[in-house]
């Protein structure tokens, strides 16, 4: 399956996400912190070293490294908003 | 008597600017202690109002309440088993949907809330307006504004606490319901039949007959929601126990018939049908006006997080910190040695000579005054690190440093309790208690000692300015620093290899937007460190002074009850002289002599001490050196320091090497022990750092040597 995820964007852009895989603590986190299906994301940035990666949804900026943000799944052509 | 009393816990988000209201509400009236049987500290605090006696209870801030650090199982249960009369949510205006997660948790916990909506005024410049009345309503309690920062909506909180004490707001008693078939697992689940005997306080009794009963003080609907998301402190409670077993049978069932259903897991289903709710309570009561542009914190950051300048701001910062600390903290530290100096010389001309006098001047006097001449430069550096924090930028450290500290092993929120190992090791191992897997908090407080703390600062301080240039002073003590680092990353590696193998903390971490912190936050912050310090220095290191005194006096006379000749040679005769003569062979090969041994001794008390024995040691000799030329020329303690140790530069070098490695002091020792629950970890680190310390002396003594240094 090769689904874009949260991983795949470069800075600047924005995409809506479709669902959280993983499991345990690190997905626990992620949802409670109000990135659930549905949230539209933008990548901020990379860090200076290339990880992690800074996102943000209107007031609110969030870390997560590379691999926590390969578990979000994103819709595909988010760029169109409706 | 007793209704004139409300207890009030304060909850909120991190970074929504609890802290901040609980100083605007408290003051200084404040107590900082542990929640009994964990590491997660208590904040209390009282005030009076409107004749009410209030106690506010900080608890630790989180985003939810699920069992996934300590900080939230605590919080959770001083809503349960204290029972507050009500609870004060503190919520981020500008970041309305998040912060509200945790009121949608609290309100299912059936306490009464207080709703604050602080940083208002960050929202309402980023345009959004809300209808407090409104929200209100469609929550079912009151929502309050405030700006905590600028001491706003003080009074109207404490007015809205009594009032809703007194029942004249009375917050609704209706639960947020999730989608029905969610709704209609919870119904079935309420009427099993041992469900409805929960109430009553926990007892082990009951636990051990097989039933229920007590073991779940939590509310009902509560208890059964958190089940369903598979909570794990609930579910545990619930394996060891007959009924319990029967229980999370049913509710594994009913977890699958609602996966079934939704087609969504249930976390996830649970999680979602909250923020609707939320969304649908914002939509509502708030508008957003305008269309945000650029805030002032993402300029910031594309400055300081930017993929060429982050990494050397970030190292400008620290280097910064520590240049401020030192240049502004000399002239104070210069009054406070001369005070020190003139009250010892006082004391010997009015005191008559004996025991007393000499238990006061170079017991008392000369151990704690060694310590306490430190304290500008340890409360400037605490002013710098409090600013950090509450700025936000200590997060951006993390998020710079992550992925070094990822691959040394460790998380990069290690890097905040290292960071705060600067100023002193004992907050810093409770700081470490924001990392949520145990392994990555175990790696984190196993190497924290390795960055260089205050305390370790006088004897920099002492060797660098006796034996090195000013123009070099500086570098010297950057290395040092720096030396700690390397050695801390190259052993967060090895026990994360060796010792600790596992996944490590996932990094979801919130970079709260940027604020000027209030003088108030600050100076308290600052104060609440650097009581820690003073506390330690105060008793500890005084009973240390004291024991390390009779160590050095003791005994009086020589075997055949004769005097002895010289001070010197009394020294050599005294128990902490033999201590330091018999650990002389294995120190040697470092360049060490048997009075730096008892000054290492001395420093595994807590590593002030180093200096103060030093300074014992000299101000000794120093005695004997005066009384041969007659002349009392009060020469400073790094003259001394140089002209009577015989150190080379080199020796002085691997003394601060050795001092910085070797064992964090005694408090450090009681911290870890409590913070690991058990004795098996701080001896482990009291062995390690030894060794280590010993091997890269060693090796930097004999390669100093092969390279003609020294």
């Amino acid at each position: 399956m090769m689904s874009k995820t949260l991983k795949d964007l470069a800075p600047g852009e924005k995409a809506r996400i479709k669902a959280v895989t993983g499991n345990g603590s690190v997905r626990r986190r992620i949802i409670e912190m109000g990135l659930v299906p549905g949230v539209e994301l933008t990548m901020e940035r990379y860090a200076p070293l290339g990880d992690p990666v800074e996102v943000s949804n209107p007031g609110f900026f969030l870390s997560l490294r590379k691999e926590e943000a390969d578990t979000i799944v994103l819709e595909e052509n988010a760029e169109e908003e409706q | 008597m007793d209704e004139k009393r409300i207890v009030i816990a304060l909850a909120g988000n991190p970074n929504s600017g609890k802290t901040t209201i609980f100083n605007n509400l408290t003051g200084a009236r404040q107590h900082v202690g542990n929640y009994p049987g964990v590491t997660v500290e208590k904040k209390e605090g009282w005030l009076k109002h409107q004749g009410f006696e209030i106690e506010v209870i900080d608890l630790p801030g989180t985003y939810g309440l699920s069992a996934y650090s300590p900080d939230e199982v605590v919080a959770r249960n001083v809503i349960v088993n204290d029972k507050p009369d009500l609870v004060v949510n503190i919520a981020d205006a500008s970041n309305l949907e998040r912060s509200l997660y945790l009121n949608t948790q609290l309100k299912e916990l059936e306490v009464p809330i207080v709703l604050v909506l602080n940083m208002a005024d960050v929202a309402e410049k980023n345009g959004i307006t809300i209808n407090y009345e409104l929200m209100s309503q469609l929550l079912g309690m009151t929502v309050v504004r405030a700006v905590g920062t600028k001491n706003e909506g003080t009074v109207t909180i404490l007015d809205t606490v009594v009032n809703t004490f007194a029942g004249e707001d009375k917050p609704s008693e209706r639960m947020l319901r999730y989608r029905p078939e969610i709704e209609e697992e919870i119904n079935s689940l309420l009427e099993l039949p041992f469900a409805g005997r929960q109430s009553g306080s926990p007892s082990s009794e009951a636990a051990a007959a097989g039933n229920l009963d007590g073991i779940l003080n939590y509310p009902l609907r509560w208890t059964i929601i958190k089940l369903l998301e598979r909570d794990r402190e609930l579910t545990k409670k619930l394996e060891n126990n007959s009924e319990g077993k029967v229980l999370l049978k049913q509710i594994e069932q009913s977890r699958q018939r609602i996966t079934d259903k939704t087609g969504d897991d249930p976390e996830m289903a649970l999680v979602e049908d909250r923020y609707a709710f939320i969304r649908g309570v914002c939509r509502e009561a708030s508008q957003i006006t305008i269309i945000s542009k650029q805030s002032l914190t993402e300029k910031i950051d594309n400055v300081l997080l930017n993929r060429a300048l982050g990494i050397p701001l970030f190292l400008g910062m620290m280097w910064l910190l520590f240049q401020l600390t030192f240049t502004l903290g000399t002239p104070p530290m210069e009054w406070i040695e001369a005070g020190f100096t003139a009250l010892g010389g006082w004391l010997n001309e009015v005191m008559a000579e004996g025991l007393l006098r000499s238990l006061l001047v170079d017991g008392i006097i000369a151990g704690v005054g060694g310590v306490i001449v430190f304290l500008p430069n340890i409360l400037l550096l605490f002013l710098g690190i409090a600013f950090l924090e509450s700025t936000g930028y200590m997060a951006r450290a993390a998020f710079v440093m992550d992925k070094v500290m990822h691959q040394a092993g460790l998380h990069g929120k290690s890097f905040v309790p290292m960071l705060i190992g600067f100023g002193c090791t004992v907050p810093a191992l409770m700081a470490s208690r924001t990392l949520e897997n145990p392994r990555d908090r175990l790696v984190t407080m196993l190497v924290t000692p390795l960055m260089s703390c205050g305390a370790r600062l006088p004897v920099y301080t002492l060797l660098i300015g006796a034996f090195f240039a000013p123009q070099i002073a500086g570098n010297i003590l950057f290395s040092l620093y720096i030396i700690g680092i390397v050695l801390a990353i190259i052993m967060a590696r090895v026990f994360r290899t060796w010792l600790l193998p596992g996944e490590s903390e996932p990094f979801v971490m919130e970079l709260p937007i940027y604020r000027l912190p209030t003088l108030k936050s600050v100076l308290i912050h600052m104060w609440e460190r650097a009581w820690l310090y003073l506390k330690k220095a105060g008793t500890i290191i005084l009973a240390l002074s004291i024991v390390m005194w009779g160590l050095f006096t003791f005994p009086t006379v020589d075997k055949e009850g004769h005097e002895f000749e010289s001070a010197v040679e009394q020294v050599e005769n005294s128990y902490a002289g033999r201590m330091g003569k018999v650990i002389e062979p294995v120190l040697r090969p470092l360049g060490f002599d048997w009075k730096t041994g008892v000054a290492l001794v001395a420093g595994l008390g807590a590593k002030e001490i180093v200096v103060s024995t030093l300074g014992t040691l000299y101000s000794i000799e120093d005695e004997e050196g005066l009384a041969e030329e007659e002349e009392p020329v009060v020469k400073s303690f790094a003259q001394r320091a140089r002209e009577q140790s015989g150190y080379s530069p080199l020796v002085a070098y691997v003394l601060m090497l050795f001092t910085l490695i070797y064992v964090p002091c005694l408090a450090v020792v009681a911290v870890m022990k409590r913070e690991t629950n058990g004795w098996k970890w701080p001896l482990f680190t009291v062995g390690y750092t030894i060794a280590l310390a010993w091997v890269v002396c060693f090796l930097v003594y004999r390669g100093g040597l092969l390279l003609g240094i020294g």
